[in-house]
């Protein structure tokens, strides 16, 4: 809409990349870098951003056989067998996927409870909950982990350092974030579609069940994820409380002192494209279903 | 908001038996809040605050003479931090420095990058969002690790500037101060495009339009409204990178050397190998608190106070 209103050179500014070069020659290379000079530095930071995984995916496919340094040749075999010879690899990414799942529903149901608390009501001593809940984001994970860790030895032989601390420890860190991302959700929530509802003589709790809590849910979906994720690739904190459960972030850092083996890149590299491709395909249903309506 | 406003009662209203049943309503629904609270809070308190305070009182005890590695008793010495400081200056100064330089860089990066996502992607937009975070479905460690192997002397990167003559033979890029800053920028980079985008995004054309009518070139116009007007995405972005990277130890783990291990290297290995968990308490306190003054100077400066 905007580029109807524009004029002149803003609206060549607005065609965004374009493929094919205008002129001849040189010329036409240097008008079309001139032109496209954006776009090239984009690329070239996306770039940026994929060497790595570029380089884990090639050696996920490489013929090592202790440590994965040095290319020896193309082979399939750690595809088809990822857990290797010990399946040290696939236990680590086993807890974690379980310290995962455990920690994120449970930071979702607290989180989510606590941005309607903020969100809905108006109560004493909103400020310091506020504080409490910002502090986590901004306290840098090492003091994080320390501190959780001088709690857990202080209570002497109570606790034993292992699965249970890594999930207290994630659900903590990953609390936060729920609440930030649910809260931001609620409050983009149209007011009159409940009043609607209540119009239309639903309780208290039918407008939540039936309308509030279907329209907040993509809110609590994308806290859950984001938890999974955070949890999922967490090493600080979790070095520091898991006594010697191995998680696959740990497992990744330890083993790089001898060299990483080609099963943890496959792991990598294999987990990278199946949460690209359900992502890329969250977005293909959802641009179908907006072309359809 | 509207539910309290909808069950508040209305004292004009006449009838005492209408009345008794929201205001009875009313007096539960005070407690919803509180009961809605609590177990999250709870959490955080117990495993968040408590240990926080924990620490603190940590941070001043003394190792018992003639005891084991480990055992500590409360003296309230202070001067813990003063040790703490001077022992580690160094280190603290590399966290400010890299975590700084990793800062400008991922903005130098990540500001066009955003800028050409917000403005010029058209219907990719979503697509290159998702690529922007996507980096982050694999490992942080494993990516990590990989910059290590790709900046390896044995690499096809240090291979190709030696064969170009940009870096002298013998020189190495792993285990260097910059690979280090590299690893940070590149970690970090997804945190300061995110909020810059964003409020690039919420720019009302018009104002660019405004300009360019008013005869600025493109170049007039960023700096003199595009830019400020995504002062606040830069601030968040700013901070979202610093903080996170001041306080990092596996950047410096995986691509540096001893002699460029920053503070977060140190609070690791006091407190998990060596057992000397005074010092890496003042340690975390004093980085926290220096943190917190460089974000307070930030935020002064750059006159975004809205944001906290």
């Amino acid at each position: 809409m905007s580029v109807l209103t524009r004029t002149g050179p803003s609206r060549a500014r607005a065609v965004g990349c374009r493929r094919t070069p205008a002129g001849t020659g040189g010329h036409r290379i240097r008008r079309w870098l001139g032109e496209n000079a954006l776009c090239v530095y984009a690329a070239l930071a996306l770039g940026y951003l994929f060497l790595p995984i570029a380089y884990v995916t090639v050696f996920s496919f490489n013929d090592a056989k202790r440590s994965n340094i040095v290319w020896r040749g193309f082979t399939l075999e750690n595809w088809e067998n990822p857990c290797g010879a010990s399946g040290d690899v696939c236990t680590a990414v086993r807890t974690s996927v379980e310290v995962g799942i455990l920690s994120t529903v449970l930071a979702t149901m607290l989180g989510t409870l606590v941005a309607f608390a903020l969100q809905r009501y108006r109560f004493r001593g909103r400020t310091v909950v506020n504080v409490i809940i910002f502090m986590p984001m901004a306290t840098p994970e090492v003091v994080m982990g320390a501190s959780l860790l001088t709690l857990f030895l202080n209570m002497g032989g109570v606790v034993t350092l292992g699965f249970w601390t890594i999930v207290i420890a994630h659900v903590m860190f990953s609390l936060s974030f729920v609440i930030v991302t649910v809260k931001a959700r609620i409050a983009s929530l149209d007011a009159s579609l409940e009043e609607a509802a209540k119009d239309l003589y639903a309780n208290d709790l039918q407008t939540f069940r039936r309308v509030t809590l279907p329209l907040v849910a993509p809110g609590i979906a994308a806290a859950a994820l984001l938890a999974f994720s955070l949890s999922f690739d967490d090493y600080i904190v979790t070095t520091f409380n898991s006594g010697t459960v191995n998680t696959f972030p740990k497992y990744v850092y330890t083993s790089a002192q001898r060299g990483i083996p080609a099963q943890v890149y496959v792991f990598g590299a294999g987990m990278f494209y199946l949460a690209l491709l359900i992502v890329l395909l969250g977005e293909l249903l959802r641009r179908r279903r907006s072309r359809g309506s | 908001m509207s539910i309290t406003s909808v069950s508040r009662v209305n004292p004009t209203r006449p009838g005492g038996n209408r009345r008794a049943r929201p205001a009875r309503s009313e007096a539960r629904r005070r407690h919803v809040p509180y009961l809605l609270l609590l177990p999250g809070l709870l959490w955080l308190g117990v495993f968040f605050v408590v240990p926080i305070v924990t620490l603190l009182g940590t941070s001043t005890q003394t190792r018992v003479p003639g005891g084991e590695i480990g055992e500590f008793t409360q003296t309230l010495r202070l001067a813990n931090y003063w040790d703490a400081l001077s022992r580690y200056q160094e280190h603290f100064g590399r966290s400010v420095l890299y975590a700084g330089v990793a800062t400008l860089a991922a903005l130098i990066i990540g500001y066009p990058l955003a800028y050409m996502i917000a403005f010029r992607a058209g219907r990719w937009r979503n697509v290159l969002l998702v690529l922007v975070i996507a980096p982050f479905f694999c490992s942080f460690i494993l990516r990590t690790y990989a910059w290590r192997q790709i900046l390896a002397d044995e690499g096809t990167v240090v291979r190709t500037l030696k064969w170009m003559h940009l870096m002298p033979e013998g020189a190495s890029l792993t285990a260097t101060s910059f690979a280090v800053v590299c690893g940070l920028t590149y970690n970090f980079l997804p945190f300061m495009t995110l909020p810059v985008y964003a409020s690039l995004e919420r720019i009302d054309h018009r104002l660019l339009e405004a300009g360019y009518d008013l005869y600025g070139g493109p170049w007039t116009v960023l700096r003199r409204v595009t830019f400020p007007l995504s002062m606040p995405g830069v601030v968040a972005g700013t901070l979202l990178t610093f903080i996170p990277a001041a306080g990092d130890f596996v950047n410096a783990g995986l691509l540096g050397t001893t002699r460029t291990q920053m503070i977060g290297n140190v609070i690791e290995s006091r407190f998990v190998d060596l057992n000397d968990y005074a010092t890496a308490a003042c340690l975390s306190f004093l980085m926290m608190a220096v943190i917190l003054a460089l974000v307070l100077v930030y935020i002064r400066r750059t006159g975004t106070e809205e944001l906290v």
